[in-house]
């Protein structure tokens, strides 16, 4: 059985088939009835230990148009209050028979333990500081439905704070696996300790990137990972990394900008930028849906021998 | 029906069948398993195989208008494209193409891998017209079966009708085709191989090929005759 755990795990061929297939999902979304018979009789289970509003509903929403059968286990209410533990949680759901599990769990690597521990496919929605392999998978996605399938050479930054973000792990390694340009901006305190093996550079400035790039990925302030100790003050950081409206006015024609929700607004991005003509951030969450139907059918309809690498 | 065709005869080496193209497509995906065995239509079979087809379905429709063809992905759009060019040179009414993908609905789905050739795409409601599903050669009926249920998650169509450039026999559900290019009896084992131009970068033909070293080189189609 494969999983989707990392953005390790896929190669370029096996990104480049995501991208295709998710082509053909966006068309099935854009149906009148917008679901098909393709996995009936599967079983996905949403598992989250953290909150989250889009990358769970987007999943349950593209198991659904699939025809899966979706079980939701929602953290509060279940027995994890009594003292159950993560394996004993999935061996439980498992022995009712599953075919595969999206994790979020906020420890780094909780969804590679549970890939040894089940038969189920496992979807890493987001392990802690870690990955969030999806979430690369449809903001490169949405990259390519505006600058065409190549996008080497492309200069993407990465603005705020990557320290924190699972999302900018897996948009680093996905970018680059494509050929674009990675510039990391942020200071120090939200930067990793090292970026020995990342590919990427790195910068404080963010005034000066800000006329040379295509694409400029903003990232949320994750204030429950206690980001706010790495910076004076909120408007501190607005005021240096923030993309203001003064800012936006800055960027070239063409840049597009990108947030993967949910947005602290007016702190990481003015409002008024990410309503306006150059955000792709509604779109990023449509294109959403599609590659996780894409990432499911992926998994299983391949039957044994078939499927993703892992 | 088009059993007669000069590029359908049997038991001659391929280079006696025709002389436009007397090297068989290489295909490195075989392993050597897989020989050439006959070239069953030409470019030229096809394009009138295209032709009548195109004049049966103005025939039996009464006309070309409410009508629109739905190629299966990967080679019914070319066909479908072809069939709709003959139709608008002689009737002069442009078709409506589309193409259907049917790999969501495939009864296969977890038995062996299964991947969709593209996106759906089809410029009309095909509510209340007449749909003619084009693909290159039918055999077990399964993908049919499949764009049936795929069109119907579409739209109610007034009718549906099924044309192939082969029957190759060997259906494994109630299904047959309105329109036939040609009837072809083969062997289970067998493979027929479609080429367009449009579509594999290769002159327009129909081969044959077999599994190499089982002697049936005359293609005498026990298993497939109807």
């Amino acid at each position: 059985m494969n999983h989707l755990l990392s953005i390790d795990d896929l190669d370029r061929a096996a990104l480049d088939e995501l991208h295709t297939l998710a082509e053909s999902f966006l068309e099935v979304t854009g149906r009148e009835i917008p679901k098909v018979p393709a996995l009936r009789g599967k079983v996905v289970v949403s598992l989250f230990y953290e909150d989250s509003t889009r990358t769970r509903l987007s999943f349950e929403t593209a198991a659904k148009r699939l025809s899966a059968d979706v079980m939701t286990f929602a953290v509060g209410s279940s027995s994890v209050k009594k003292g159950e533990s993560l394996r004993d949680t999935i061996q439980t759901i498992a022995a009712m028979g599953i075919d595969a599990v999206v994790v979020r769990h906020p420890s780094a690597g909780a969804a590679h333990q549970l890939a040894r521990w089940v038969d189920a496919s496992v979807v890493n929605a987001g392990d802690g500081r870690h990955e969030h392999p999806t979430q690369a998978l449809l903001d490169t996605l949405t990259i390519r439905r505006h600058r065409g399938p190549a996008i080497d050479g492309l200069r993407v930054a990465i603005v705020g704070d990557v320290r924190n973000s699972r999302v900018a792990r897996s948009d680093v390694k996905a970018l680059a696996l494509l050929g674009a340009e990675v510039t990391l901006v942020a200071p120090d305190t939200l930067l990793p300790p090292s970026l020995a093996g990342w590919p990427c550079t790195a910068t404080h400035d963010l005034e000066s990137v800000l006329g040379d790039v295509d694409v400029l990925m903003l990232l949320r302030i994750q204030r429950e990972r206690a980001a706010e100790a790495s910076f004076p003050s909120l408007r501190e950081f607005t005021a240096r990394w923030g993309l203001t409206v003064d800012r936006a006015a800055r960027l070239g024609p063409g840049t597009l900008v990108m947030h993967p929700g949910p947005m602290n607004r007016g702190v990481e991005i003015a409002p008024e930028v990410a309503d306006g003509p150059r955000s792709l951030i509604a779109e990023q969450v449509h294109n959403g849906v599609a590659i996780r139907m894409a990432v499911l059918w992926k998994l299983l309809s391949g039957g044994s021998g078939g499927g993703m690498v892992a | 029906m088009a059993g007669s065709r000069p590029g359908g005869r049997r038991g001659a080496p391929p280079e006696s069948i025709t002389t436009q193209v007397p090297t068989p497509t290489p295909d490195p995906g075989d392993g050597g398993r897989f020989v050439f065995r006959t070239r069953v239509l030409s470019a030229t079979d096809l394009r009138r195989a295209h032709t009548r087809i195109a004049h049966e379905i103005v025939e039996r429709n009464h006309g070309a208008s409410g009508l629109v063809l739905v190629g299966l992905h990967t080679r019914g759009p070319a066909i479908a494209t072809r069939i709709a060019a003959a139709i608008a040179s002689f009737e002069g009414v442009e078709v409506p193409v589309g193409c259907l993908d049917v790999a969501f609905y495939r009864d296969d789905i977890g038995r062996r891998p299964v991947a969709p050739a593209g996106p759906t795409e089809i410029p009309v409601d095909v509510t209340d017209r007449v749909v003619v599903i084009v693909d290159d050669v039918l055999q077990t009926g399964r993908t049919a079966r499949a764009a049936l249920d795929a069109l119907t998650e579409l739209g109610r169509p007034r009718a549906v009708q099924l044309a192939v450039l082969v029957d190759r026999g060997h259906r494994e559900l109630p299904i047959r085709a309105d329109y036939v290019g040609k009837n072809l009896p083969t062997r289970y084992a067998e493979d027929v191989r479609v080429r367009l131009t449009d579509t594999d970068g290769v002159e327009d033909g129909i081969e044959l090929w077999g599994p190499a070293g089982d002697g049936a080189g005359d293609g005498d189609g026990d298993e497939g005759a109807r």
